[in-house]
Formats: structure tokens, C-alpha cells, sequence
């Protein structure tokens, strides 16, 4: 009997939201609080480009746009783009795999709110004197100069996120090691857990330098540390490295797993195997791999020096090699099938052509003395873009629309799905592509206004009309949101009929324990094996018996809700006239570490669905 | 729609091409335009990159398209196509290229890295420790404005960089309060001011190419840098090599010879300026006050009022009275009290005749 079946009141499904360490329930936390986050990202992205509709406008001040678009990136970045793939991981990769669930449940569900209120208290900001100005990259000396508390807001926001991505990292990749069913072998795994499985590894090394550089800023900001104070000795050139070692395979977080995305879509929708498994595997570790190698090719005007600069140009254009590879093997994978363009497989192709036009731009942009030109200017603006929508994006629209189904039990409208795809996508090369040539024209990025006269005016306003396509692409997406949960049509096990991976061979949504019994997997596109052998689901590869599940706990909320409190005593504890933030320090961290000692002293063992509750009427009826 | 598809990218291809190919932008501002030996350079690499590139999308578009078109499913139709693993033929391929593409790119990147970070010329020193024959500016960076200082001549300018055309230009770049970046763009790319180190480049401007532009360039703070970043403009004025001599001269006559306000307004400005403003700023050419704030003594010749507004005497008493109201964030506002309209008059009047090369 699942407990999906039961009616809940409100409240009884907001408690079993704020306590719950079910991977899809997780999922839908990631899904939604990423959205919202989107959604605000959004808005500021519009603001900004209202504000720079026309030379000389006054809709903001300057300060305010310095706000907007530091926590435009920030947001879009952190708390929009990571958690949404995030969530798509977790929806979707425990059941590639075949697993009942992650391997550290009570991690996922920690990791989850510490993702979420570091995203409230970075928000919180805007309410309480002003939210950070310093950009997202917050490069020292300004962040450092930064006046009222905006840039600590971004220090301590991120740094609490930061751990329940490193969290959620670190999960993946035990599960991924340990949880595969039967027969799953590495090689065997779907190309988006292979991508989760890279960026898991990605994300376990590149988010400890930016620990490490908030942490330093922390010092800098809240008891008068010089780590980056030049006039003291500091130097601020260690932040940009240390944000860029970050940076850079951040950048990678989160393109891989749209690209994994995209790899089963592709297949999927043109009914055949991915081309090339092997090196798409081999491509994505390489351009893992490689991310570490080319941080200071963000650099390139900082005065490195030329050997430097040449030495990370020319690694910079390595990565165009694996990336290439996949791009051919995606054409390749359709060449020769039989292609259906449905909502997302429209997404996983436009993605493309959109995504190599920002690929060869990063290859202009790694000559280094070209670069010397692009750097900071709206030609870095237009590429980042053109990757990160063009690719990360796309890629989120792709995964949602493909598995809602899986995640919701319900489809997303197609017409209204397309209406979205091409007024975003229309929006997105009108609002993008122009600036390439602002920049080269010479308009530098983060500027709050522009004197007409400069042959800027026309590109800009173009710019600001394809921002309000993307706009009203994103509003019907979320007319289509409503309207099929309303009306709330459910789906079977395989709503596309082309599925190919293990995700498509249970309900949809699966149930709590997702197999009844661990499926066998018999190669690569396991499920695809047995359809075309004519059967309906999959082999198991244990007998049905008793399964061992995770209870469910309000621990992580607790633990996380204590830093958060802990965090704003920390805020202004650095403003002499504030004697309570002591005593709130001390309260956070008791909550805290109570919650983690409670935790450590409950023996907590979860509890067993039995195998006669497991049994529906056919099994009865073969046992009978 | 597939002959639609393929007509826009094919157009847009083009667009890119024309554009590039014939450069666009303003003479002044665009590093399409390049008006020197550095910005030609790197426009070159631009051109060399984008040609290769635009041959990879042309490749990786017509692939594209063909897949779409020659590969969608007809209604009703449930066959199923043949799994294809991959290919090694086509993965070599597709590897060996690109390999050879991006070396036929890495050779001009990295000989022109090494070229363009050749500053050597700034250490050939004379005896009497200036440089042997080489114009060198330093340029320091402040919040919203920009000094120069030209050390072998002794004089500092600011807000507009004076520079002798047809030869390098060299730059020692550092910034006194946070990380700016100095950007030429007609002339060539940028380089950051850092706070805890010099950074060196050169700069050529060509005197053809100057003349197309007025003799006047556009120079942007390429950094965020603080609400008025936006507003971090300075100019650029070429002067042939002696025109710059003769400029020179004049500056350094100014520094031993302050020049005297004429006219009973200019003088009132003056004795309002030596109580409210010279703690911050320099009249003399000889040296940069306490570097609190620009250095005035061209102040009569320059192009823009705080850097961006037009030179006129309007501007120039609004910008006395409300600094705040236009550049957001500066550092001057509040530092002199409340002027009053007359007194700002004054001032204004003295400001705008202080010149150096009138005769």
C-alpha cells in the first residue's frame, strides 16, 4: 500500500515535505525552491534590461543595479541553476541506477535545507540594508570596500549553500559507487548518471576553494583579518584564483549534466543508442578533468604574466576537443533514427546549434590577446550566456519537460510547451547574440547606464525585447504548470514510449521504495534490451522480500535552521551597537549541535515494508 | 521550414562575416576599428579565430540540419532503427581536426602573447635614470577617475591621457583604492590596475587612424568598480610627436610658472579654491596634490567635465554642487561644505581657464 494513495491535509503534507529523506520528495523540494529562486533571477534579469533599454535611463540607481545583478548572477548560479539540476539528479539518477534510494538519505534531505536557507538568508538581503554589490565573483578589494552588510550576506549565504551542495556532491558519488543493481556495471550506467557521477566528483573538489575563499573573506570582513587588504600586506589576486579554481569547474557543474540531459533525450527521441557511448564517457571525465586545468584564462588581464597566459590559452582550447566529440555524437546519434520532436527532444536540438555558437565563442575567447579585447566587456556577457542559457537552461527546460511525468505522474501540454520553446528560444539568440558586437564595439559589462552617442542605443533595446520573449516564454510555462496539475491526467510507466532506461520501467510517479525487487540490468539501455525482446518489465534479480527503508526526520531542518540563526548574530556582530548577536550566535549553534547530538545518541533503524505488503493480486495469485 | 532553417543560419552566418570582415562600431570606441600595431594584432587573432570558427558551425550545422530533416519520423511509423554503437573512423575524425584547427590557432596566440607582454623597451634607462626612448605613463586608477603621470617629463595630467602617435606608448598601471582596468578599445585590449602590484603594457596609436577619430579615443574602466563603474570614462588625445613635444613643454613650463588667474571672477574662484579644494586637488602640472582627487591644472582644456558630462560651464557648477547626483559613490562629495551659487561661479570661472597651452 503506498502512501502516495492516502489524502493528506495541508499540513500533514508540509511535515511530511520538512521531514521527509525520499530521494523524489527531496527532488520536488530541489525542483520547486529552484524555480522560485528562477523565477526572482528572472525578474532581476529583466530589471537589469529594462534599465539598460535606453541610453541614460533612470529606472534604478546605480547602487541598486550593482545589487541587481550581483545577485542576479549569485542567484541564477547557486541557488536556480545548481538545485534544479540537483534536482533532476535526484529525481532521476537512484532510479538509472536501479537503487531504492540514495545511499545517505538523511544527507540528501541536510543537504536540501542548507541549500535552501542559505538561499533565503543571501535573499534576505534585499530587506535588511541592501544586498551584496560586489558582482557574484565579489573580487576582493571591492567586496572588501563594499560598505553595509551586503557582501556578508553573500559570504555567509554562500558558504551555508555551498555545504549542502558539497553534501549533496559527496552523496551521489557513494551512491553511484555502491548502489548500482545487478548487472549495472560503470559502463552500463545512462549517460546522465555517468554526468552526475563526474560533476559529484567536480563538485567535491572545486567547492573547497570556495570554502576556503569565503572563509578568508569572512576573516577579512569580521575581525579585521588582511588576507586580501593590500595596504597591510594582503593580496586580492588570491581571491580571483581561488574563486576562479572554483569558478571554473562550477561552470562545468553545470553544463555536464545538461549535457547528460540532452544524451537521453537525443536517444530517446530518435530511438536508438546513444552514438558513441564510450567516448561521450570518455569526453565528459575529460572535460572534467580538464576544468581544473584552466581557471586563469578568466585571468588573462590580470597581469599574469605571458608564459601563464599562454599556458592556460592553449589548455582552454583543449577542452573545444572533447566537446566537440560530443556535440558530432549527438548528430550522430540522430543521424539514421527515427526522429519524433517532441517538447523536449525541440529543446535537445535547438540546443546544438545554440550551445556550439557559445562553444566557439570560448575558443575566441581563450586567445588570450583577443581576450585582452573580449575580457569584461558584453562579448564575455553574450558567451557566458550563450552557454549557460543555451545550454544549462535549455538543458533544465529539456529535463523538466521529459521528466515531469516521471516526477509529477502527469504531462506537461505540448502546444503550450512549444509556444515556451520558441518564444524563449527566439528571445534568447535576440537578446544574446547583438551583444556579442557591444562588446567588441566597446561597451564594458556591469555598467548601470551607457551616454548615447557610442553606437550602442539599437543594440541594447534589441537586446532588452528578446529578454521579454524569454519572459513570456517562461509565464506560459508556468500557465502549463498549473493547468496539468489541475487537471491532473495521470500517466503510466513509459508516457513517451520511448524510453530506454531503467526510470521508464516503474510507475510514474514510482512508488516510495522505487523496485519492488532490483531490476537486472542486461546492458546498456536496460530497459530498451528488454522491450525489444518483447517484455513488458524488467527482469528482477532478487526475490521479492523484505525491503529496509529510512524513517523520515525533522533533524536536518533543525540542524540546518541553527546556522541560519547562528549566521545573522554573526552578521552583525561587527556593529559595535549590537549586543544580542552574542547570545544569538550561541543560541544557533546549541540548536545545532543539539539537533547533531540528538541525532547521534537516537538509534534510528528505519523500518522494514514487508514482503506480503509488497505483494499486489498477481503475485497473490502466482503464489496461489 | 528546413530550407527556412537553413536560410537564417546561412544569413546570420554572413551577417556575422560582413560585420567583422568591415568592422563596425564607433572609430573612436570599437576594437573593430583598431587604430594601432596592439588592437591590429588582436583584431587579426579575432578574424583568424572567427573564419575557423564559422568553418566549424558551417560543418556542424549542415550535419545538423540533414539529421533533423532526412531523419524525422513519418506519422504512425513504429519501426525501429538500427542501434549503431559509434564509429571509430568518424570519432578520429572528428578528434584530429579540431586538434589541428585549434594549432593552426594556438601558434599566432601564443607568439602574439609574448609579443604584446614586451615591455623591455621601460627598462633601457639613460644616466639620469629616464627612459632612453620610450614615452612611459604611469596610470593610476582611483574611484571614478584616472591620473597619468608622465615621470621622465615631470608632469601629471588627468581625466585625459595626452600620447604622441606612431610609437609605443608604455603604461605602468596600478590603482590606489580598488581593482580598476584600463581599456583603449580602438587602441587595444585591456589591462587590469591592480592594488597590489604594477602591471605593464604598451599602446600604439597610429596617426592615420587617429585622424579618422578625431584624434580622440574613448578609454573605459573595464572592472566593476562601485556604483558609478559605468561613468569611469576618460579620453584619449593624439597628438602627433611634436605636438606632444611642444605639449610637454608647455606642461612643464606651467609646473614652474603656476599661471595667475586673470579677470576679478577667475581671481575670486581662485582664493575659493585655494580654501575648499586644494587639499584634494593640484593646480601645478609638477605633481598630483595628495592624489586625493584629479589633478586641474589642463582642467580648461579637457573634454569632458568629471569625465563624462560635456565640458561646459553649466556642467561643471552642477557638478561642484551635487557630485553625488552624478557620479554616485564618489569621494569628493562633501569634502568642501556648502558652496553658495556665487561662490560655485567663481570657481566654475576659474576652473575652465586653466589652461596650459594657450598663448
Amino acid at each position: 500500500m503506498s502512501t502516495y494513495a492516502k489524502k493528506q491535509g495541508f499540513g500533514a503534507t508540509l511535515w511530511d515535505f520538512m521531514t521527509t529523506v525520499d530521494h523524489k520528495k527531496i527532488a520536488i523540494l530541489y525542483l520547486i525552491s529552484g524555480g522560485l529562486f528562477f523565477i526572482l533571477g528572472g525578474l532581476e534579469a529583466m530589471f537589469i534590461r529594462i534599465q539598460l533599454a535606453v541610453p541614460d535611463n533612470n529606472f534604478m540607481s546605480a547602487g541598486v543595479f550593482n545589487e541587481m545583478i550581483t545577485m542576479h548572477g549569485t542567484t541564477m548560479i547557486f541557488l536556480a541553476a545548481m538545485p534544479i539540476l540537483l534536482g533532476i539528479m535526484n529525481a532521476v539518477m537512484p532510479l538509472q541506477i536501479g537503487a531504492r534510494d540514495v545511499a545517505f538519505p538523511f544527507l540528501n534531505s541536510l543537504g536540501f535545507w542548507m541549500f535552501f536557507f542559505g538561499g533565503v538568508m543571501l535573499n534576505l538581503s534585499w530587506f535588511l540594508g541592501g544586498a551584496p554589490d560586489a558582482g557574484w565573483t565579489s573580487y576582493a578589494s571591492l567586496s572588501i570596500h563594499s560598505q553595509g552588510h551586503g557582501v556578508d550576506f553573500y559570504v555567509l549565504g554562500l558558504q551555508i549553500s555551498g555545504f549542502g551542495t558539497l553534501i549533496a556532491g559527496i552523496n551521489f558519488l557513494v551512491t553511484i559507487i555502491n548502489m548500482r543493481t545487478p548487472g549495472m556495471t560503470y559502463m552500463r550506467m545512462p549517460m546522465f548518471t555517468w554526468t552526475t557521477f563526474v560533476v559529484s566528483a567536480l563538485i567535491l573538489f572545486a567547492f573547497p576553494p570556495l570554502t576556503v575563499g569565503l572563509t578568508l573573506m569572512l576573516f577579512d570582513r569580521m575581525f579585521g583579518a588582511n588576507f586580501f587588504d593590500a595596504a597591510a600586506g594582503g593580496n586580492t589576486i588570491i581571491w580571483e584564483h581561488l574563486f576562479w579554481i572554483f569558478g571554473h569547474p562550477e561552470v562545468y557543474i553545470l553544463i555536464l549534466p545538461a549535457f547528460g540531459i540532452f544524451s537521453e533525450i537525443l536517444a530517446t527521441f530518435s530511438r536508438k543508442r546513444l552514438f558513441g557511448y564510450s567516448s561521450m564517457v570518455f569526453a565528459t571525465v575529460l572535460i572534467g578533468f580538464l576544468g581544473f586545468m584552466v581557471w586563469a584564462h578568466h585571468m588573462f588581464t590580470v597581469g599574469l604574466g605571458p608564459i601563464a597566459n599562454a599556458i592556460f590559452a592553449v589548455a582552454t582550447m583543449a577542452i573545444a576537443v572533447p566537446t566537440g566529440i560530443k556535440i558530432f555524437n549527438w548528430i550522430f546519434t540522430m543521424w539514421g533514427g527515427s526522429v519524433r520532436f517532441t517538447v523536449p527532444m525541440l529543446y535537445a536540438v535547438s540546443f546544438i546549434p545554440s550551445f556550439t555558437m557559445g562553444g566557439v565563442t570560448g575558443i575566441m575567447l581563450a586567445a588570450a590577446p583577443a581576450d585582452y579585447q573580449y575580457h569584461d566587456s558584453y562579448f564575455v556577457v553574450a558567451h557566458f550566456h550563450y552557454v549557460i542559457v543555451g545550454g544549462v537552461v535549455l538543458g533544465i527546460l529539456a529535463g523538466i519537460t521529459y521528466y515531469w511525468p516521471k516526477i509529477f505522474g502527469t504531462m506537461l501540454n505540448e502546444t503550450l510547451g512549444k509556444f515556451t520553446f520558441w518564444l524563449f528560444l527566439i528571445g534568447f539568440h535576440l537578446t544574446f547574440f547583438i551583444q556579442h558586437f557591444l562588446g567588441l564595439w566597446g561597451m564594458p559589462r556591469r555598467v548601470f547606464t551607457y551616454l548615447p552617442g557610442q553606437g550602442w542605443d539599437i543594440s541594447n533595446l534589441v537586446s532588452t525585447i528578446g529578454a521579454m520573449f524569454m519572459a513570456v516564454g517562461v509565464i506560459i510555462l508556468l500557465i502549463n504548470i498549473i493547468i496539468t496539475s489541475v487537471k491532473n491526467v495521470r500517466v503510466g510507466n513509459d508516457p513517451w514510449g520511448d524510453g530506454r532506461t531503467l526510470e521508464w520501467a516503474i510507475p510514474s510517479p514510482p512508488p516510495f521504495y522505487n523496485f519492488k525487487q532490483l531490476p537486472l540490468a542486461r546492458g546498456l539501455d536496460a530497459y530498451w534490451i528488454e522491450k525489444m525482446e518483447g517484455k513488458k518489465e524488467m527482469t528482477p534479480a532478487e526475490p521479492l522480500g523484505d525491503i529496509h527503508m529510512p524513517n523520515g526526520s525533522i533533524i536536518p531542518i533543525c540542524i540546518t535552521f541553527g546556522l541560519f540563526v547562528a549566521s545573522f548574530g554573526a552578521l552583525y556582530n561587527m556593529d559595535a551597537d549590537k549586543p544580542w548577536t552574542i547570545p544569538v550566535i550561541i543560541i544557533g549553534l546549541l540548536i545545532t549541535f543539539g539537533s547533531m547530538l540528538i541525532r547521534s545518541i537516537k538509534d534510528d533503524h528505519g523500518f522494514h515494508i514487508h514482503k506480503e505488503d509488497l505483494m499486489d493480486d498477481k503475485d497473490k495469485e502466482v503464489k496461489a | 521550414m528546413k530550407k527556412r532553417l537553413r536560410k537564417w543560419r546561412l544569413i546570420s552566418l554572413f551577417a556575422i562575416m560582413t560585420l567583422i570582415l568591415a568592422g563596425c562600431g564607433e572609430a573612436n570606441l570599437s576594437a573593430l576599428k583598431p587604430a594601432g600595431e596592439v588592437a591590429q594584432k588582436q583584431f587579426d587573432l579575432m578574424v583568424l579565430s572567427t573564419l575557423i570558427m564559422v568553418v566549424v558551425i558551417i560543418v556542424v550545422v549542415i550535419l545538423f540540419v540533414t539529421a533533423i530533416v532526412r531523419f524525422r519520423r513519418k506519422d504512425g511509423d513504429e519501426s525501429i532503427p538500427k542501434q549503431v554503437e559509434g564509429s571509430h573512423k568518424l570519432e578520429v575524425i572528428w578528434t584530429t581536426i579540431p586538434i589541428l584547427l585549434l594549432i593552426i590557432m594556438a601558434i599566432p596566440v601564443v607568439t602574439y602573447t609574448f609579443e604584446l607582454a614586451d615591455t623591455s623597451a621601460m627598462e633601457v634607462k639613460d644616466k639620469d635614470g629616464k627612459t632612453k626612448d620610450a614615452v612611459v605613463i604611469n596610470v593610476r586608477a582611483n574611484l571614478y577617475w584616472w591620473e597619468f603621470e608622465y615621470p621622465d617629463y615631470g608632469i601629471f595630467t588627468s581625466q585625459d591621457l595626452v600620447v604622441p602617435t606612431d610609437e609605443k606608448v608604455y603604461f605602468n598601471l596600478e590603482a590606489s583604492d580598488v581593482k580598476h582596468s584600463f581599456w583603449v578599445p580602438a587602441a587595444g585590449g585591456k589591462m587590469d590596475t591592480n592594488v597590489d602590484g604594477v602591471n605593464q603594457m604598451y599602446l600604439v596609436f597610429d596617426s592615420k587612424k587617429s585622424n579618422e577619430a578625431q584624434n580622440l579615443f574613448y578609454g573605459k574602466c573595464a572592472e566593476l568598480c562601485g556604483p558609478s563603474h559605468a561613468l569611469m570614462d576618460f579620453k584619449v588625445v593624439t597628438k602627433s610627436k611634436d605636438d606632444f613635444n611642444s605639449w610637454v613643454k608647455s606642461m612643464q613650463t606651467v609646473a614652474k610658472e603656476p599661471k595667475v588667474a586673470e579677470g576679478e571672477l577667475a581671481q575670486q574662484g581662485q582664493e575659493i579654491f585655494n580654501q575648499s579644494c586644494i587639499g584634494c586637488h593640484a593646480v601645478s602640472t609638477s605633481g598630483n596634490g595628495a592624489g586625493m582627487g584629479p589633478n586641474l591644472a589642463n582642467f580648461g582644456e579637457r573634454e569632458r567635465i568629471a569625465g563624462f558630462l560635456p565640458h561646459d560651464k553649466e556642467n561643471l557648477k552642477n557638478w561642484i554642487k551635487a557630485p553625488d547626483d552624478y557620479k554616485p559613490g564618489n569621494t569628493m562629495a562633501g569634502k568642501y561644505g556648502e558652496l553658495t551659487d556665487e561662490q560655485i561661479d567663481a570657481l566654475a570661472e576659474y576652473l575652465l581657464n586653466l589652461k596650459v597651452e594657450d598663448k
